[in-house]
């Protein structure tokens, strides 16, 4: 398998959304309590094989326990955990079909590198030549052959991640958990090797759930991600749907930059939703799913990037349309946000990309300007 | 040089001086007496050296003068021999039993909650607080015929009659084990306490069960531990003069007692000098392995 035929394969890849495909892992209501403080609090999951999953939170929201579950670390509360058809309840973490990528890496300090990525082989008992073989191939693959005998305080970041890594897929698990991969290195070779694991992945064919608060990593390279608050999920989604579809405000305010506008819905007739909103003075034209009915409180959500921002007025500056003043403008280089006071009250931010190479913008500060979006830009959400 | 170079200077001067003055000087003096041969004088050897006046005068007949009589009979009267060797083995075998006891003590201490580790460590130095001698006495009233162990022993039924415990080998083994445990146990607290708890799971996660977690990975990360406790018992112990002295009996041979002997019994000088550079040369083995296993240990870092 090569990952040039895997590459169509996989942008039709969702298994969870055919009900007659059976998943790898499955997490059936569990709950886990420390004394009085519950970590995490009756979850359900299921994690399909060869999916690419994260656990996407902050800290303190459950997710680096509910790993450590998987992996055995800890017992669940209550509830079930399923791998590969069989219940892991009681199974300790030396008998798992999982390994685990730690985020402090967990190199043993005292073993080279050849050592590490031999230890978990050598617990299984293979045959050496067969050890000396699958150590060669993993070294291949993570590209530290010349380093083989170099003991792990004499290797860089970025090369201890890569002997974690080789050290934790060497037993070929069904499962790779990654905990917090990427945190300890630097951005620009984070994000290098974002795609080398999205590659590897591939490769290997593996199930990789991987634990992270970064919201980037799990954007780039999951197939799914569950987006955990104090010990629950909040959305388990496919990367696009949870930034273009979010469910809440929390989803909605965590991925990305959102412009939240609160409004009363006065009309919803089949995905066609009005509401009237005190932020820009007017109403708001919604094409989108909500359960929202007439009267209901709700938040308008709309990105950034999905603002036009103009220095004239529109056709019609009552609907979908928000007056203000240039407050402030952060140039990132690759795009310009403005934000923007809005005369009802309130701020408002759009984002601009800057596709042409000048310095002066047409719209500066204390700039009147109108912000303006499409009926089927935003969200309407609830809760 | 600037005034912090040499203000650096004299930092690293202090240790140096204190070390010249109150270890190298009277360990010269001691060497210069094993080389001499005793008289019924004040001081009780002779030749003495004049430091003030004749240093230079007639060194050469003086260097001419000593003589290695001393060392030649370390090796003829078997007495030596045998307390060293004895010293050894029983330094040696305490060092080891003391290793069997301390690892798991270690081990639990560093396994505590966090909170309570400190109030650990410092029950384990507890016992310095009194004089080592007076504890010492006190082994004595728990180990002699009409001790506290001997009359609990008693009173329980387990055993008929007092055993002798005092004045044998035993009471020096008990003796060592309990005064040198804080020794063994706090290098191997200190090598087991911050190893990472990941590295555990890690090979718990690779396959190990828990005993074959402790002897891949915890048991290889505390050998710089049981290294270091292992000659801070050891070394000091080889020594011991008070233990065989208040516990043992006259079974118990070791260096540290006969050189007292010979120093205050037989008032013989130099060959008491002469077994103490004797023992410094055979200590000098285990201290430099001691000190290049600390400086790898550092690189490691």
């Amino acid at each position: 398998m090569s990952a040039k035929t895997l590459g169509p394969v996989r942008r039709k890849f969702a298994p969870w959304d055919d009900p007659s495909s059976k998943p790898l892992i499955e997490i059936r209501q569990v709950t886990k309590s420390f004394g009085s403080f519950t970590a995490v609090d009756d979850v359900s999951l299921k994690i399909y094989e060869r999916e690419f999953f994260a656990l996407l939170g902050p800290s303190g929201c459950g997710k680096t326990t509910l790993m450590r579950m998987l992996a055995g670390f800890e017992e669940p509360s209550s509830g079930q955990i399923i791998i590969g058809g069989q219940d892991m309840a009681g199974i300790p973490p030396h008998k798992r079909p999982v390994n685990m990528m730690f985020q402090s890496y967990a190199l043993f300090p005292h073993m080279n590198v050849e050592k590490n990525i031999a230890f978990g082989l050598e617990m299984d008992k293979l045959p050496k030549g067969e050890i000396g073989a699958r150590v060669q191939e993993m070294l291949k693959l993570v590209k530290l052959e010349q380093f083989a005998h170099r003991k792990p305080h004499q290797l860089s970041g970025g090369q201890r991640q890569r002997v974690a890594l080789a050290r934790a897929i060497a037993k070929r698990p069904k499962v790779l958990l990654l905990d917090e991969p990427l945190g300890a290195l630097d951005k620009k070779l984070r994000e290098e090797t974002q795609f080398e694991l999205l590659d590897l992945q591939m490769q290997l064919g593996m199930t990789f759930v991987i634990v992270t608060h970064d919201q980037d990593e799990a954007m780039t390279m999951a197939d799914r991600i569950a987006v955990m608050d104090k010990g629950q999920f909040v959305q388990i989604s496919p990367p696009a749907e949870l930034y273009e579809h979010p469910q809440t405000k929390y989803v909605a305010d965590f991925i990305g930059d959102i412009n939240l506008l609160e409004g009363r819905v006065t009309k919803n007739e089949r995905g066609r939703i009005t509401l009237d909103s005190d932020a820009t003075g007017g109403v708001i034209d919604v094409h989108a799913d909500s359960s929202a009915g007439a009267g209901d409180k709700a938040w308008f959500a709309l990105r950034p990037e999905k603002a036009a921002i103009s220095l004239l007025p529109p056709n019609d500056p009552q609907t979908n349309c928000a007056r203000g003043t240039v407050w402030d403008i952060g140039y990132v280089g690759d795009i310009s946000v403005y934000h923007v006071r809005l005369d009802q009250g309130g701020t408002m931010r759009a984002s601009i990309a800057n596709t042409s190479r000048v310095v002066e913008r047409p719209i500066t500060w204390e700039d009147k300007v109108y912000l303006t979006w499409t009926p089927d830009s935003g969200v309407v959400l609830t809760k | 040089m600037s005034a912090r170079g040499n203000q650096r200077w004299i930092v690293t001067a202090i240790p140096y001086a204190w070390m010249l003055v109150f270890f190298l000087v009277p360990f010269l003096i001691v060497l210069k007496i094993s080389f001499s041969s005793t008289e019924i004088a004040q001081p009780p050897y002779s030749p003495t050296f004049d430091l003030i006046n004749d240093v230079w005068a007639d060194t050469l007949d003086k260097i001419q003068a000593l003589q290695f009589d001393n060392y030649k009979r370390l090796f003829t009267d078997s007495i030596y021999i045998e307390s060293y060797l004895s010293s050894l083995w029983i330094a040696g075998t305490s060092t080891l039993m003391m290793l069997f006891l301390a690892y798991p003590i270690a081990y639990g201490m560093a396994r505590a909650p966090k909170s309570i580790r400190p109030t650990l460590v410092m029950m384990v130095i507890l016992p310095f607080w009194t004089s080592f001698l007076i504890r010492i006495y006190a082994w004595i009233s728990i180990l002699s015929e009409e001790g506290l162990l001997n009359s609990l022993l008693v009173n329980l039924g387990i055993i008929d009659e007092p055993m002798q415990i005092l004045s044998t080998n035993t009471a020096v083994y008990i003796g060592i084990l309990y005064s040198y445990l804080p020794f063994m146990v706090l290098p191997l607290y200190s090598a087991l306490e911050k190893m990472d708890d990941s590295l555990i799971e890690a090979a718990k996660d690779l396959g190990c069960t828990q005993f074959q977690a402790f002897w891949r990975v915890t048991f290889p990360l505390s050998i710089p531990g049981v290294i270091a406790g292992c000659f801070l018992v050891f070394i000091p112990a080889v020594g011991e003069f008070v233990i065989p002295d208040l516990l043992g009996g006259s079974e118990t041979l070791m260096i540290g007692k006969t050189m007292w002997e010979e120093f205050f019994n037989n008032r013989d000088w130099p060959a008491a000098s002469a077994v103490a550079v004797a023992l410094l040369i055979v200590l000098m083995i285990p201290i430099v392995i001691f000190q290049s296993n600390e400086a790898r240990q550092q690189e490691m870092r």
